[in-house]
C-alpha cells in the first residue's frame, strides 16, 4: 500500500515539475506540515484515481444520496488550517470540496467570506502558496476538489498556464463568479482541454432561455443561486428556490448544487427535499474556521457541523 | 453560445419587461443626434440629446454589442446583474432615441444644471505661456466647473437619475470616493423624489466630513464601507454588491466610464454634451476645431466627455492626464493608463493597478477623485490604438497649478482639473505659436481647500 501509494507520488511529482510552465516555490518549509497522522487516513491511494465531479453526482444519484459541498477561503485562518479542515471535511463523508482563492475584491461575496479572504492575504496567502497547499494535501482526498476564483488572478497568470497549473495540482473543477456565460467561451475550451469541469452559475433573476444556455455550458453540475444576492449566512430560506429548481430541472438533466445563504442543517434538508442533487455550505463554515478563538476550536466545530449535515441529509 | 448570443444581443427597441413611459412614436425620431458627423456640428439639432448608435474607429464599434471598446471592456459580474445590465441596454437603447425624453434631459440641463457651461479664453494663463519672440498656445477652459454643484459629475447623475425614473426604479445607490459624485447623485435624487444610498469608504468619510454632510442635507444615506481598505474600490464593491442584491428595485448610478457594459457607453454619453458644445463654441469663437484638449483621467469621466465628439477628427489632439501622485517609481500613485497591466475590475477588462497576484493595488493621489486603481475601458482603447496620449503629473505639480490658475484667473480648479492644468507645463513649450487648446475645468477647488492647506503655505 505504502509503496503504491510512493510510486504514486512520485509519478505525480514528474508530472507536476513537466507540466507546470511557471515554477511554483516549492519550498514545502513555507507550508508547515500540519496534516495529523489521524485526519486524512483513508486515502493516500486515491489521489490519481480521482473522479470526475460529474462522476460522483452520477454516483451518488445511483446510491440516492445528495451531495455534501463545503466551502473555505484558502488561507483563513492559516494554509495550514486549510489543509487539515479539507482533510476533515473529506473524512466526515464530503461529497465535493470548494475552496476559494482569497482575492482583494470579491464582488459576489458577503461580509463573512470577504472578511476571510482580507485575513488570509493579511497573513501572506497567496494563489502560489494556496496551489502548493493543494499540491500538498489533495493526494490524501477522496473528494474532487472545485477551486472558486475571481477572473484577475486567472488573467494575471495567463488563462492556459492558470488552468494547467491547477490541472497539474490536482484539482478538478473551477468556478469563477464574476465571469458570465458571454465571457466564458475561451476558458471552457481550455479547461475541457485541459481535462478540468467549468462550473457555470445560474441565479434567481436569470430568465429561462438563458438558464438553459447557462446549463448546457455548465460541466460537472449547474450552480443554482439560491437568493439575489451576495454569499452569506441567511436565516431563512426563499421558498422560490423550489420553483428554480423545477424550472431548471425542465431544461437540464445535469445535477443541481444550491448554494449561498444554506447556512443550517434545516436549509440542507429543504433542498434536498426539492429535489437539489447537491447542497453547498460556504458562509456558515468559513465562519465556524474564522471567527473560533484557536484553529483547533474552529476546526472541532467544523466536525461538529459537519457530522449534522451528513447526519441529515440523505 | 450562438444561441446565447443571438437571443441576449438582438437589437430590440421595445424595452421588455419593464415599464416605460412611451410617447408618440412621431416624435420618437425627432432627436436623433449625430456623433458620427463630427465635420458638420450644425446637423446636430441639440448638444444634450445622447447618441443612438456606437460610432467606430479604425472600423470598431466603440463599444460592439458584447460592450467591448477592442478587447477592454466587456461585462465581467456575477450572473445576478447579467438581466438588469441587459435592461439598462435596451432602456438606454430606447431613451437615446426617444424624443420625449431628450427633451425632458435637455431642459434639466439647461435650467437645473445650468448649461451649456462657457468656453472661455484664459487669457493671463495664455500670457504665462508665451515666449517673448514666437507668442505661444491659445489656452482656452471649458467651464464644467460652473455647472451646478461644481463639477461635470451632474450631467451623468442627472441622466441617470432620469432613465431610472423612466424605467421604474424608485431606489438609487451610487458609490463615492471623495464625495462629489455622491453629491452629484444626492442632489439628483433630491430633485426626482428618488431613494439615494451612498457607498464610502469610512477613511473617505473622514477625510471629506464636508461632503458626507452635504449628501445627508440632501436626503441621502451614506453607508461607510470598511471592507477591504475602505477607500473608493472597496466603496464600488459594495454598491456593486447592493445591486446584486436589490437589483430588482434599484438602480446603480455608477460615476465614471468604468464599470461593466453599458456603463462606460452611458455614462460617456451623459458627458458627451460638454464636446459637442466644445465643437460648437470653438466654430462660433473661431471658426474651427481645437488642436488639443486636455483632461485629467481617474476613471476618464470628463475626459470621455470631452474627447468622444472628436475622436473621428484626426486632427485633434487628445490628451489625458493621470495622476502620478508621490511619483511613478514610488508605488504611490494612480498612474493606470502609464504603469498598468490588463486585468478585470468591477466588471470591465482595462488597464489597472495590480500586484503579481493579480491582487488590486490601493493607488495614492493627492486628488480623491482620481484616486482609483482602475481605468474606463475606451482610454484604454484609445491608448492602445494610439488615438489618445496619456501622461501624468505628481502632487506637487498638481498643486503648483492650483495656485497658478487661482492666482491668473481667478479660478480655483478641482485637484482633479489641475493635474490637467498642470500638464501644460510640459504641453505648452512644445506647440506652435496659435495652436488652441482647450482644457477640460471639470471641476471647482472648494472642496480641495481642505486638503491644499495641509501643504501650502500662503
Amino acid at each position: 500500500m505504502e509503496a503504491i501509494a510512493g510510486m504514486r507520488n512520485s509519478a505525480y511529482s514528474q508530472n507536476y515539475s513537466q507540466a507546470v510552465p511557471r515554477q511554483l516555490p516549492l519550498s514545502s518549509q513555507r507550508i508547515p506540515r500540519i496534516v495529523s497522522a489521524s485526519a486524512c487516513v483513508t486515502s493516500m491511494t486515491v489521489a490519481t484515481s480521482r473522479k470526475t465531479i460529474a462522476q460522483t453526482f452520477s454516483d451518488l444519484k445511483a446510491a440516492g444520496k445528495v451531495a455534501l459541498i463545503p466551502y473555505v477561503t484558502a488561507g483563513d485562518p492559516s494554509l495550514s488550517t486549510t489543509a487539515e479542515a479539507l482533510c476533515v471535511l473529506n473524512d466526515l463523508g464530503a461529497d465535493i470540496l470548494e475552496v476559494g482563492v482569497p482575492y482583494s475584491d470579491p464582488l459576489a461575496d458577503g461580509p463573512v467570506i470577504q472578511a476571510a479572504a482580507t485575513r488570509a492575504l493579511r497573513n501572506g496567502s497567496n494563489l502560489d502558496s494556496v496551489l502548493e497547499m493543494l499540491k500538498e494535501v489533495l493526494p490524501k482526498l477522496t473528494a474532487p476538489v472545485v477551486l472558486f476564483t475571481y477572473y484577475n488572478p486567472i488573467l494575471k497568470r495567463g488563462v492556459e498556464n492558470f488552468l494547467r497549473t491547477i490541472k497539474a495540482v490536482g484539482v478538478t473543477g473551477l468556478l469563477i463568479p464574476d465571469l458570465p456565460l458571454e465571457e466564458t467561451e475561451t476558458v471552457r475550451t481550455l479547461a475541457a482541454n485541459n481535462g478540468l469541469e467549468l462550473v457555470l452559475l445560474t441565479t434567481p433573476t436569470t430568465p429561462k432561455d438563458r438558464m438553459k444556455d447557462i446549463s448546457e455550458a455548465s460541466q460537472g453540475f449547474v450552480y443554482l443561486v439560491s437568493l439575489t444576492g451576495v454569499t452569506g449566512v441567511r436565516s431563512e430560506l426563499e421558498s422560490r428556490v423550489e420553483n428554480l429548481l423545477q424550472e431548471l430541472k425542465k431544461v437540464t438533466d445535469k445535477p443541481i448544487a444550491v448554494g449561498f445563504g444554506i447556512s443550517k442543517p434545516e436549509h440542507a434538508i429543504q433542498v434536498s427535499k426539492w429535489g437539489a442533487d447537491g447542497v453547498i455550505i460556504g458562509s456558515a463554515m468559513v465562519r465556524l474556521l474564522g471567527e473560533a478563538s484557536s484553529p483547533e476550536e474552529g476546526i472541532c466545530a467544523l466536525k461538529n457541523f459537519t457530522q449534522e449535515l451528513r447526519k441529515v441529509l440523505p | 453560445m450562438a444561441m446565447a448570443a443571438s437571443s441576449f444581443y438582438c437589437v430590440d427597441p421595445i424595452v421588455k419587461g419593464i415599464s416605460v413611459r412611451r410617447v408618440p412614436s412621431s416624435a420618437q425620431n425627432l432627436s436623433i443626434s449625430c456623433t458620427m458627423a463630427p465635420a458638420n456640428p450644425a446637423s446636430s439639432p441639440s448638444s444634450s440629446s445622447i447618441s443612438s448608435e456606437a460610432p467606430r474607429i479604425h472600423g470598431l464599434e466603440r463599444p460592439d454589442s458584447f460592450g467591448r471598446f477592442g478587447r477592454f471592456g466587456g461585462k465581467y459580474v456575477p450572473e445576478t446583474l447579467m438581466a438588469a445590465l441587459r435592461e439598462l441596454e435596451d432602456a438606454f437603447s430606447f431613451l437615446s432615441k426617444d424624443a420625449a425624453f431628450q427633451e425632458e434631459l435637455a431642459g434639466i440641463l439647461k435650467d437645473y444644471v445650468g448649461r451649456e457651461s462657457p468656453l472661455y479664453f484664459a487669457e493671463r494663463l495664455t500670457e504665462h505661456y508665451k515666449n517673448c519672440e514666437e507668442g505661444g498656445p491659445l489656452i482656452y477652459l471649458k467651464r464644467e466647473d460652473l455647472n451646478h454643484t461644481g463639477a461635470h459629475k451632474i450631467n451623468n447623475a442627472i441622466g441617470q437619475a432620469l432613465l431610472a425614473k423612466w424605467i421604474g426604479k424608485k431606489r438609487i445607490i451610487a458609490e463615492t470616493g471623495a464625495g462629489q459624485h455622491g453629491v452629484a447623485t444626492a442632489t439628483v435624487c433630491a430633485r426626482f423624489g428618488l431613494q439615494c444610498i451612498v457607498y464610502m469608504g469610512a477613511q473617505d468619510m473622514e477625510r471629506q466630513a464636508l461632503n458626507v454632510f452635504r449628501m445627508r442635507l440632501l436626503g441621502a444615506e451614506v453607508r461607510p464601507v470598511h471592507s477591504g481598505t475602505a477607500t473608493l474600490k472597496d466603496a464600488t464593491s459594495e454598491a456593486i454588491r447592493d445591486w446584486v442584491t436589490n437589483v430588482e428595485t434599484t438602480h446603480y448610478i455608477l460615476g465614471s466610464v468604468a464599470g461593466p457594459h453599458p456603463y462606460p457607453m452611458l455614462v460617456r454619453d451623459f458627458h458627451a454634451v460638454i464636446g459637442k458644445e466644445t465643437r460648437r463654441q470653438a466654430l462660433e469663437k473661431w471658426g474651427g476645431k481645437p488642436d488639443v484638449l486636455v483632461a485629467c483621467v481617474g476613471g476618464g469621466s470628463n475626459a470621455m466627455g470631452l474627447f468622444h465628439e472628436f475622436v473621428d477628427d484626426d486632427d485633434v489632439r487628445l490628451v489625458g492626464v493621470e495622476a502620478a501622485g508621490f511619483g511613478l517609481d514610488s508605488g504611490k500613485h494612480a498612474a493606470t493608463l502609464t504603469k498598468g497591466e490588463v486585468g478585470v475590475l468591477h466588471g470591465a477588462m482595462s488597464y489597472l493597478l495590480q500586484d503579481d497576484d493579480g491582487q488590486i493595488i490601493e493607488p495614492h493621489s493627492i486628488s480623491a477623485g482620481l484616486d482609483y486603481p482602475g481605468v474606463g475601458p475606451e482610454h484604454s482603447f484609445l491608448k492602445d490604438i494610439g488615438r489618445a496620449e496619456y501622461y501624468s503629473v505628481t502632487d506637487d505639480e498638481a498643486l503648483d497649478a492650483f495656485q497658478r490658475l487661482s492666482k491668473l484667473e481667478g479660478i480655483i480648479p478641482a485637484l482633479e482639473t489641475s493635474h490637467a492644468l498642470a500638464y501644460l507645463e510640459k504641453l505648452c513649450p512644445t506647440l506652435k505659436p496659435g495652436t488652441r487648446v482647450v482644457v477640460n475645468c471639470s471641476g471647482r477647488g472648494d472642496k480641495d481647500v481642505h486638503t491644499a492647506i495641509k501643504h501650502l503655505k500662503l
